[in-house]
């Protein structure tokens, strides 16, 4: 009998084991990463001994909870780590696992892909010592380094206040914080944040405590370039008083975070429009239930909803698996989580007003600057082609190359996009969406396969 | 309602081709592309420039493209990556070098100088190439270039020429009327010519069909990858007799490979498919063991046209005068595509092709039944 399948040991992929496990069924669960958590709940290596209070701050409870429960699970599950997923077709998913190909068919598969961060490149961001937010806080939590001495944060989202408070806690001087939203947006999103007045209590906290410890948060301010010669010097930033210079030896920056939906792609899902993440996501019901009917899915891979709606709905997607597969299941909790994952989505919708993407980025953008750094392609490479009268993503990428390199459009799609669409004075919905194609990540040659 | 004197279905590099050489000679032209002009075969293709290999009755017509190849930036207005950097074709055995060999005699006189060589002489010039291969036969000229470039290049310069060219605009419903072809789009055009080219490729026997000459044709899905940039080894593009994996290596330093078949996703999109990606990546470090650990970035596939014996269909049709074929190139369009465009320009222009088109008359499947 084919196995029920798991993409994804995050907040999403556990409580989705957990609760098919609850129900006798023993998934598969493939995670890339060595060790369960996802990327937030990322775990230590063992040699490293640091508590998780230190490790995850207010998270603390949450992620060892997690934790324990993949650790708890670990004999009812056909638990696979640092196993990619490089493609999908025909009911099977094809994996890569130190070097050697396998084939994996299934009978319903859920999703739960993560995230990773939105870039908005600024000129000097593939200097040396320019890292993403996601980046700089697994550096901390998975290598236990910090990315410089003297670091900017910039950017928006809550990330940005996250990393910059857990940098300073972990003896770093943190220069700055540049956060592009205006704090009259804030202001404004009050309301909506509100909902989840716990989480925006500790937003509130790490700016709180940022600014207690002397460390300068600036609202309204856009990163406009990173300096140096070999590495990161400084940067420069701007606000309505004009341009800034800040030494620094590091800089991390995000817009939030973007949905890996690669992988949903390949499984055959349709996708829609979504204004709240302005990006393609893959369409699914309350329930996690997707276009296609064997394949579910949940967390931040199909929405940005953040950690504690991907544990919900996690369960949710399991929940609703089950009940297609003809289990029963408690009566309430189905109503519970989907009522608690709209509060979240409240709350959500609020963030995206205090943390409002730059949506005229791209009319300040250089011509000089390099969008796709795997092709080294610049704007005005792609308004170029966007003058020739084209104006599809997938389209433009083939005339010039942006996204057509290893990271396949992850880093730079965002951005590219939002070029296209304004040289285009086209709808950023109205310019397509970037075609997955496998693999997933890149593959080797000479690799092993199953007989 | 638009009059033109040509109406061509099909943006792909045959139809675009086509567009611009009747441009030139001041015919008034319409191209209608149900998607974006050369974006399916004409655009995804492995890129292959090559005459090595064809049949022979696609010789000439192949050598006229070498010859159109040459002058490709006045034509189209960029390089579009073409390097003349010659191909390779890679035998496995003996057997296979005999066959190299019997090609090579008997391509005499049609302009290929191929150079056979036996295993020493191998080594000696290609040292990259892997110990599975015993000898390889050599056409100097022959060379690649990127498709995804070049095709759209040929619509482009088409316009720049005089052509309408309609993208995104599939055609409904056509019919003649005892005089003039009619069209009808999608998109509301109608238009009236006393031409009409069937270049739609992989999508062109419902045309053929309807003016009563269906053909056996069938669609393929080559399996295409690419790999991260990688410092230049390959100075040749390269293929193996009888059929494999086929490896060029592009002036960034990617390598393109192709080899084995994927399947459709639906009509108009296709996917390479697991297995025929796996046997590359296992089967390409052999030929080429430069490759053994660097990285396969991304894979692609299309949809291309087959008939029975691989020969395309191109000319008139027998059924309805003003009606020209010209689909089924069989995976290998590229090449010989623009040369294709100008016979078509030549038969409406001077009633025939100066190169033979007798091979691939649509009238072979007249008298077959069609699956």
């Amino acid at each position: 009998m084919k196995p029920v399948v798991i993409i994804g040991a995050g907040p999403a992929g556990i409580r989705a084991a957990q609760t098919l496990v609850a129900h006798g069924i023993r998934p598969v669960l493939l995670d890339e990463a060595a060790h369960g958590g996802g990327q937030i709940y990322r775990r230590q290596p063992a040699n490293f001994k640091r508590s998780p209070v230190k490790l995850y701050g207010f998270e603390a409870r949450k992620a060892s909870a997690l934790h324990q429960t993949i650790d708890s699970l670990r004999e009812q599950l056909d638990y696979r780590p640092e196993t990619l997923v490089w493609n999908a077709e025909d009911g099977a998913l094809d994996t890569l696992q130190q070097g050697r190909a396998a084939r994996l068919e299934y009978s319903r598969v859920i999703g739960a892909t993560g995230a990773t961060d939105r870039i908005l490149p600024v000129p000097g961001w593939t200097l040396p010592g320019v890292y993403s937010l996601g980046a700089a806080q697994i550096a901390l939590k998975f290598q236990g380094c910090a990315i410089g001495e003297r670091v900017v944060f910039a950017g928006s989202g809550p990330l940005l206040y996250l990393v910059a408070y857990q940098y300073a806690r972990a003896g770093a001087k943190v220069m700055a914080v540049l956060d592009s939203s205006p704090f009259g947006a804030q202001a404004r999103a009050l309301p909506g944040l509100l909902s989840q007045p716990a989480t925006l209590a500790k937003g509130i906290y790490y700016r709180g405590w940022l600014t207690a410890h002397g460390i300068p948060v600036h609202q309204g301010a856009s990163l406009t370039a990173v300096n140096g010669e070999q590495r990161v010097q400084s940067v420069s930033w701007s606000n309505g008083k004009g341009q800034q210079p800040l030494v620094c030896d590091a800089v991390a920056f995000a817009h939030g975070l973007r949905s890996e939906t690669q992988l949903a792609d390949l499984l055959g899902c349709e996708f829609s429009w979504s204004p709240l993440n302005r990006a393609w996501l893959p369409q699914r019901d309350s329930a996690g239930r997707s276009s296609v009917a064997q394949v579910y899915l949940a967390g931040d891979g199909a929405g940005i909803m953040g950690a504690d709606a991907a544990e919900m709905a996690g369960e949710r997607a399991a929940l609703a698996l089950l009940e297609d597969q003809g289990y029963m299941i408690p009566a309430q909790r189905p109503a519970q989580l989907e009522q608690a994952l709209e509060r979240i989505g409240d709350f959500r919708q609020g963030l995206e007003r205090a943390f409002a993407f730059p949506e005229d980025w791209a009319t300040g953008v250089a011509d000089h600057l390099i969008v796709c750094r795997c092709e080294e392609i610049r704007a005005g490479e792609i308004r170029a082609v966007v003058r020739e009268g084209h104006w599809e993503i997938n389209r433009v990428k083939a005339h010039c190359r942006v996204g057509m390199g290893r990271c396949q459009g992850r880093m730079c799609g965002t951005a590219a996009a939002e070029i296209i669409a304004c040289e285009s004075r086209r709808a950023i919905s109205d310019i397509g969406r970037l075609r997955a194609q496998a693999p997933i990540k890149p593959l080797p040659f000479g690799l092993e396969t199953e007989a | 309602m638009i009059e033109v004197d040509a109406v061509i279905i099909g943006g792909g590099i045959v139809g675009a081709s086509a567009a611009l050489f009747l441009g030139k000679a001041g015919r008034r032209v319409a191209l209608l592309e149900r998607d974006f002009c050369g974006s399916h075969s004409s655009g995804v293709n492995y890129g292959g420039v090559r005459r090595q290999g064809r049949p022979l009755s696609q010789l000439p017509l192949s050598q006229r493209a070498h010859e159109i190849w040459s002058q490709l930036p006045q034509l189209i207005g960029i390089d579009g990556e073409y390097q003349r950097s010659g191909h390779l074709k890679l035998a496995r055995s003996l057997n296979d070098l005999r066959a190299l060999q019997e090609y090579a005699d008997s391509s005499q006189g049609f302009g290929l100088d191929l150079q056979v060589l036996d295993r020493n002489a191998l080594r000696a010039r290609f040292p990259w190439v892997g110990e599975v291969a015993v000898g390889a036969s050599f056409c100097p000229d022959d060379g690649h270039a990127n498709p995804r470039l070049v095709s759209p290049a040929f619509a482009r310069a088409a316009r720049l020429q005089g052509a309408q060219v309609h993208e995104q605009c599939a055609v409904t419903a056509v019919d003649h009327d005892g005089q003039r072809f009619r069209v009808r789009t999608q998109t509301g055009l109608e238009l009236r010519a006393s031409w009409l080219l069937n270049c739609a490729g992989a999508w062109a026997g419902s045309l053929a069909a309807q003016f009563g000459e269906p053909v056996p044709m069938h669609s393929g899905h080559p399996a295409m990858l690419v790999t991260e940039p990688l410092p230049l080894v390959m100075d040749a593009s390269t293929g193996v007799e009888g059929g494999g994996i086929y490896a060029r290596q592009v002036a960034r330093g990617n390598c393109v490979l192709g080899g084995g078949q994927g399947f459709a996703l639906d009509d108009a999109r296709a996917r390479p498919g697991q297995s025929a990606v796996l046997d590359i990546l296992r089967q390409a470090v052999a030929l080429y063991p430069f490759l053994e650990g660097a990285q396969a970035i991304r894979t692609w596939s299309g949809t291309e046209g087959y008939l029975p014996d691989r020969q395309p269909v191109i000319g008139h049709s027998r059924t309805q005068p003003g009606l020209l074929h010209a689909f089924g190139f069989a995976g290998a369009g590229f090449q010989i595509g623009p040369a294709v465009g100008q016979a078509l320009t030549e038969i409406i222009c001077s009633g025939a092709s100066t190169a033979s088109l007798d091979a691939f008359s649509i009238t072979r499947f007249h008298s077959i039944s069609v699956a």
